[in-house]
């Protein structure tokens, strides 16, 4: 795949530290309209904090990410929230606001972002949660769905306002296998129908493999690999084999680094 | 080197205590700023005043009839002894109204409301609800925490009202209905001694500063909290106790100001 084609996303030399703890060092990345993309990487590696940075959540501590040509983190808040309203984040575990019903929660952008008539509302809510095959729920309240349907509640929600740019983080995490295959291709065919451009941040390497066109893995804070989902299969890289194959041991140790074990125990030498 | 960590530690504290302070004050100034959103739809503000007042309508008007009836019953013995039991209307309306009307409905506000108002918030944080918000270009200072505050500051008054109202209620009944001090002289003497400017006024003024320290103590507390059960169970415990003692120091200068030397 071409990742010169128009860029929706460009990331740049880009390093973050929280205080003094570095998460991303030197990260540079592009992310092409129209494209599915998997950041993939173990917990703590820094996925998610990429994914704030690119909606301007935080600010990197050098380097640039340009979004849609804009330099995100030197907007002020109304431009920030200007290039936000053409976003869409899919949370962790849905982040449904609990104390509205599923219908208030798809129509709540619309209703926040734009004076349609609550006719029109409606339907479009309707057709929403049609496109993720739960517009049988609109009354429901979040804590009457399960697990799988608030991750697609949230989704519907994410593209209420048909963004240019969606971001999903961890969104298979914690679902039955038939909910991860409907996330995986609603998130194909959503982006697909949409024209836009989707990130996708997650460790299930077999369920994104199946759906992207593209993936970066991160390692402690740097790209350590990259390519389509072919040629991370045929890679022989240590830590993408470990990674792709699920491998106990390898370039990430299955030890937390400890002092000398036969000591610990108090044994005599 | 012990005395040194010692200084270290409470230099740490101050300066924490300091910045916290700052956060607060910003946060404070933010909700001012963006409250045009509370008024302009000011539904969202109704739909917490139903969540913060109208639900707390019940334990206040209990607890409203109760503090009143004891007014009656200790009053009435009191008095009974300088033989003025004719003027337990005025003292039942005085002390609720200057008094125990605003501290109590303002305390019972933060245990029930304030409580919530932390939790409510800090769960959304900690569910990253108010992450998505952001995200979605919404921003939760208007949309969440705002109308909290406004809807606090306006019910609180009616709530101390409520209190007062039924206290002098439960007053009558033990007073006037089960103790049989004349029923004429305890409202007459009531009206002639309780001052609408004064006396009611200025619980007016009172239970507003309570409602406008105890709603923002909630939702700084809220939006402070760390997104953890246990950071969310923490900040609870901090809004009532912060509260309470909020609630009594302000009292105090409150009423050294309004009725010093009356």
């Amino acid at each position: 795949m071409s990742l010169s084609a128009s860029a929706l996303v460009e990331i740049r030399d880009v390093n973050f530290a929280y205080a003094k703890r570095s998460i991303l060092k030197g990260i540079n990345m592009t992310f092409p309209k129209g494209k599915v993309i998997a950041v993939m990487g173990g917990s703590g590696c820094g996925k998610t904090t990429l994914l704030r940075l690119i909606g301007g959540a935080l600010k990197p501590t050098t380097g640039s990410i340009k979004v849609d040509g804009q330099t995100i983190h030197g907007l002020d808040q109304q431009g920030l929230y200007a290039i936000r309203r053409k976003m869409g984040m899919l949370f962790q575990f849905g982040a449904l606001f609990t104390d509205m019903s599923v219908f208030d929660n798809v129509a709540f952008q619309m209703r926040e972002h734009t004076n349609l008539p609550e006719e029109i509302i409606h339907d479009l809510v309707l057709m929403k949660l049609h496109a993720v095959g739960l517009r049988g729920t609109h009354e429901l309240m979040p804590a009457e769905l399960s697990g799988g349907m608030a991750r697609r509640v949230a989704l519907a929600r994410t593209v209420a306002l048909d963004p240019m740019l969606i971001m999903y983080d961890e969104p298979f995490a914690g679902l039955d296998p038939i909910s991860l295959s409907v996330v995986g291709n609603l998130i194909r065919s959503l982006n697909d129908a949409l024209g836009a451009t989707s990130i996708v941040v997650t460790h299930d390497v077999q369920e994104s493999l199946k759906i992207v066109d593209y993936n970066y893995f991160i390692a402690d804070g740097v790209i350590i690999a990259e390519g389509t989902p072919d040629e991370v299969r045929a890679s022989d890289k240590p830590f993408v084999h470990q990674f792709v194959h699920g491998e106990m041991d390898g370039p990430v140790p299955f030890h937390y680094p400890g002092g000398d074990y036969r000591q610990d125990l108090h044994l005599r030498t | 080197m012990a005395i040194d960590k010692h200084l270290r530690s409470i230099g740490a504290r101050v300066v924490d205590a300091v910045w916290r302070t700052g956060y607060a004050t910003r946060f404070f100034a933010l909700i001012l700023i963006h409250s045009g959103t509370s008024f302009r739809r000011f539904r969202l503000t109704v739909k917490e005043l139903f969540s913060s007042g109208v639900m707390s309508l019940i334990i206040i008007l209990v607890a409203g009839t109760f503090v009143g009836m004891v007014l009656g019953l200790q009053g009435y013995e009191t008095l009974k002894r300088y033989g003025s039991e004719s003027a337990l209307g005025s003292l039942v309306a005085l002390s609720l109204v200057r008094e125990l009307g605003p501290v109590l409905a303002a305390l019972l506000f933060a245990s029930r409301a304030g409580s919530a108002m932390t939790a409510e918030i800090g769960l959304m944080k900690a569910t990253e609800q108010i992450s998505a918000m952001e995200m979605m270009a919404v921003n939760p200072i208007a949309r969440v925490v705002a109308p909290r505050f406004w809807a606090g500051v306006i019910s609180l008054p009616l709530l101390s009202a409520l209190f007062s109202a039924m206290g002098v209620f439960g007053g009558y009944v033990v007073g006037v209905v089960l103790i049989g001090v004349d029923e004429g002289s305890f409202w007459s003497q009531m009206q002639g001694a309780v001052d609408f400017q004064h006396d009611v006024l200025n619980g007016v003024l009172k239970s507003l500063v309570f409602g406008v320290a105890v709603t923002a103590i909630a939702l700084f507390e809220g939006y402070d909290a760390p997104p953890t059960a246990e950071g969310v169970s923490g900040a609870t415990t901090r809004t009532v106790v912060q509260s309470s003692l909020a609630i009594l120091i302000l009292d105090f200068i409150l009423t050294a100001f309004m009725f010093r030397g009356n």
